[in-house]
């Protein structure tokens, strides 16, 4: 393995792609009791429709979700009881994009990095065990689709796509998984878990040459073919639809509003696209922004305001909401106070301020395990290099976020999603 | 880890925590005072208002400038319950120096901050000024009337103030509308004076600065404080079990049910009930996430937590609403089973694992850390990870059983579905 020293971030990253094509990181972590390995693959909810041996495939709303799932039976018996009896504290989750199995442990760390990959990569699930399973994911759909939190952004995802699937829930609705059988669930492990088409990141006090030998003892030795994948026509820059309403057993009114932006780059320009983004977050509708003040001292906002910039496949966009009385104002008066700052400009020692207080925040997300590990496994699949975040910030300019405010937070390019209390 | 503990003042103490893993600094400044009805919002509000602004940096802006400048420092105000206490006050953070593209420190200007903020606030003709209360009592009272949103949240909280009516563990530690709604700023000052000169105040440090700068750091947060008598803490005294369950029921418009199950112990043996609601359901390889999830499907989720403090488990779970009968019976089927020492070898050494697991990661992250040494303090406790964690292994099966049979069955709270209404 490679060893890659940060000094100005005082981390170190030993790395190393295994000739099956998987991407190893170890993020070295002293002092620290716990260590923690996510096994990442690029598959997850957004990824329906995708090419197999020349033939284009569509699958069931949620199957990536599923997979998850059904990933913890083995012939045994089941992963999340072999590693719990070490300790470990295992999950996994599944967003529009990637897939991620983890572990934490203080103890046996690399008897659980073993039954990780053993797990992920061997599948083991019969029809009896993917019908069982309608039930406990049927019941996670329901618990979400009662969360207004959820129901105001997935509501916003179908105004602001048409025919991308980020308007499609990541879990899939208790209709669509209905369609899912074991040979679905075979088919898209055999597509999307190859080791080319995933990372092995490690974070803490770990030997990183045991790491691998274990990632090479474990997997497969050779890798698979690249899946091309489906995510759409190209989108108008105009959401799909303006606005959509419904009433659930909230308190007051909560709403989320959204600006589609342009399909996001590659590489290094991704990372740059990312943190522009956040920054003009901040500076927009931020704690210390001067319209978070004016809102927040009317009344029209609480401390629930708040929003982030977000980059999927093949789609990016702005979102901005909270609680609030009225949303109306509270959209107009953001979408205003973006044009406002595109034409007039930003103040420079407001900006200044800002850029200290964002580099300060990206230093303090390194407390964080998993944020380490999902930007590692987000930086090789779009092929940059995290950690060289502080060079690639300090490209950042004023004008470049006067840019994006004038050009993306546009009532051309909005819509509003609202839950109201019901009558 | 070495933990100090240093008195500063009255009723003053700062709890010190070296570490050197972390990217940042942690200090928190927390009142601990009784948990009370008539207090419990006034607190609440008066953590928020104090956040608002102070003399050096009268409004929200300044303030996050300040902030800003600080490289993204944080001030947050919090408000907790432990035992039958409530703490509030301020938890902050800032980038360790060591970090600093240009050098600098700024755990001294952040003390600084934090000190203003407590010491002197916005005054309008000698009280906490009047925008500010109100705009922050109308925040408060949405996050109140909120606790319906996240219904497992809520489903908690009915049960716990159901099963501890009449007891200070059952109420809310924001408070309760009524009483919020009819604060003015005439008593949220004069609660404000009363506070700072008598409600104890916890520091709590955590990160690499040396213990002698920290000390430094704290006296000039308190060195405006004018001090004056002290409040006790309250101990919190075992819940007494009922003879008949109490069953609860609540309707709302929601498409799953949620079913809470309270629990008394009536057993001195905490380190035994501890590891018996481990098995029981206090990880993803207990008795409940494997026999009411993994066997039975019934729900999503389905665990137990054990509240030391007042000797009783909680279970949570959310199920279909005609399952209500099936996932009761077999969550007391599975307490039933811990009673007979019905496990396997490797339950109860998962547990241990889990549990070691848990309290060795404890001191990897700062804001648990806080929260544990603030929780001992709270609870009249002096209690370490390590001490803890070693009672726990040595915990034998035979004590685990008899912690089970201590156990029994108190309130059942089941939020369900309004009527007629028909699910696929």
């Amino acid at each position: 393995m490679r060893e890659h020293a940060y000094p100005r971030l005082g981390e170190t990253v030993w790395e190393e792609t295994l000739p099956n094509g998987l991407a190893i990181r170890v993020v070295s972590k002293p002092h620290y009791a716990k260590a923690c390995a996510f096994f990442v693959t690029r598959y997850g909810g957004m990824d329906l429709r995708f090419q197999r041996g020349g033939r284009w495939l569509d699958t069931p709303a949620g199957i990536a979700h599923y997979l998850e799932h059904k990933m913890f039976d083995t012939k045994d018996g089941n992963a999340l009881q072999e590693l719990a009896k070490n300790g470990a504290e295992p999950n996994a989750f599944t967003s529009n994009a990637i897939t991620a199995y983890y572990f934490y442990s203080t103890e046996h760390f690399y008897d659980n990095l073993k039954i990780l990959l053993q797990f992920v990569s061997i599948p083991y699930f019969t029809r009896e065990s993917v019908e069982k399973e309608q039930g406990i994911i049927g019941q996670e759909i329901r618990m979400v689709e009662d969360t207004p939190d959820w129901q105001v952004y997935q509501q916003l995802m179908e105004c602001l796509y048409e025919k991308s699937p980020a308007r499609v829930s990541v879990a899939g609705t208790v209709e669509s998984i209905r369609a899912i059988t074991a040979e679905t669930l075979y088919d898209c492990h055999n597509a999307f878990y190859t080791p080319s088409n995933m990372v092995l990141v490690v974070v803490g006090a770990v030997d990183p040459a045991q790491v691998s030998a274990i990632a090479r003892s474990v997997l497969p030795e050779s890798g698979g073919p690249e899946i091309p994948r489906d995510y759409g026509e190209e989108e108008s820059p105009a959401p799909a639809k303006g606005e959509a309403v419904q009433e659930m057993e909230v308190a007051m009114p909560q709403f989320l509003a959204g600006y589609k932006c342009p399909t996001p780059p590659e590489g290094a320009e991704q990372l740059r696209l990312a943190m522009l983004g956040d920054m003009a977050c901040d500076i927009l509708f931020g704690d210390s922004s001067p319209l978070y003040r004016r809102l927040y001292e009317e009344g029209l906002i609480n401390g629930s305001f708040g929003g982030n910039f977000d980059i999927l496949p093949g789609a990016a966009y702005l979102y901005v909401g909270g609680d609030a009385n009225d949303p109306h104002a509270v959209h107009r008066a953001i979408t205003a106070e973006a044009q406002r700052l595109g034409r007039e400009g930003i103040d420079e020692t407001f900006y200044q301020q800002i850029r200290r207080a964002a580099y300060g925040q990206m230093i303090r997300s390194l407390n964080s395990f998993e944020n380490i590990a999902i930007a590692q496994a987000e930086g090789v699949f779009h092929h940059y290099d995290y950690y060289a975040f502080p060079e690639v910030f300090a490209s950042i300019t004023k004008g470049d976020i006067e840019a994006f405010l004038r050009e993306n937070i546009t009532e051309a390019r909005t819509a509003l999603s609202l839950i109201l209390p019901k009558a | 880890m070495t933990k100090n503990r240093i008195q500063l003042l009255d009723n003053v103490f700062l709890t010190y925590v070296p570490a050197v893993k972390f990217k940042t600094d942690f200090l928190s400044a927390q009142f601990i005072t009784p948990l009370r009805r008539e207090t419990a919002g006034r607190n609440a509000l008066l953590s928020a208002v104090l956040e608002r602004g102070c003399v050096r940096y009268p409004d929200m802006q300044q303030l996050s400038a300040a902030l800003d400048l600080l490289y993204g420092a944080s001030v947050e105000h919090t408000v907790r319950k432990r035992g039958e206490n409530q703490l509030w006050g301020f938890v902050a953070t800032c980038v360790d120096d060591a970090y600093l593209p240009d050098g600098g420190a700024v755990l001294e200007p952040l003390g600084d901050i934090l000190g203003e903020l407590i010491c002197h606030p916005v005054l309008e003709e000698g009280l906490l000024k009047g925008d500010y209360v109100s705009s922050e009592r109308t925040n408060l009272l949405d996050a109140i009337r909120s606790v319906v949103n996240d219904k497992r949240a809520l489903a908690s909280r009915r049960l716990l103030e159901e099963m501890c009516r009449g007891e200070a563990y059952g109420l809310s530690h924001i408070g309760e509308e009524g009483d919020v709604a009819a604060i003015t700023p005439e008593q949220l000052t004069e609660h404000y004076r009363s506070a700072i000169a008598s409600a104890r105040l916890e520091l709590c440090y955590c990160g690499r600065a040396e213990l002698e700068r920290v000390v430094g750091v704290c006296r000039r947060i308190i060195r405006d404080l004018p001090r004056a008598g002290g409040e006790p803490l309250a101990m919190p005294s075992p819940h007494p079990g009922r003879q008949e369950p109490h069953v609860v029921r609540d309707q709302m418009d929601v498409t799953q049910g949620k079913l809470g199950v309270g629990f008394s112990v009536d057993t001195d043996d905490r380190d035994a009930a501890f590891v018996m609601n481990t098995m029981f359901g206090g990880t993803s390889n207990s008795k409940l996430f494997l026999n009411v999830r993994e066997r039975l499907s019934l729900c999503y989720y389905a665990s137990s937590a054990y509240h030391r403090s007042k000797n009783l488990i909680t279970v949570s779970s959310g199920i279909e609403f005609e399952n209500y009968q099936k996932a009761l019976d077999e969550i007391l089927a599975q307490l039933e089973a811990m009673r007979r020492g019905d496990w396997e070898a490797w339950e109860l050494e998962g547990a241990r694992s889990c549990i070691v697991n848990g309290h060795q990661s404890l001191a990897d992250s700062a804001s648990r850390m806080e929260d544990f040494y603030m929780g001992q303090v709270a609870t009249g406790r002096d209690d370490t990870p390590e001490g803890l964690m070693e009672a726990a292994l040595a915990v034998t099966p035979e004590r685990i059983m008899a912690a089970a049979r201590a156990t029994s069955l108190d309130t059942i709270y089941f939020l369900t579905g309004k009527e007629g209404r028909q699910d696929a």
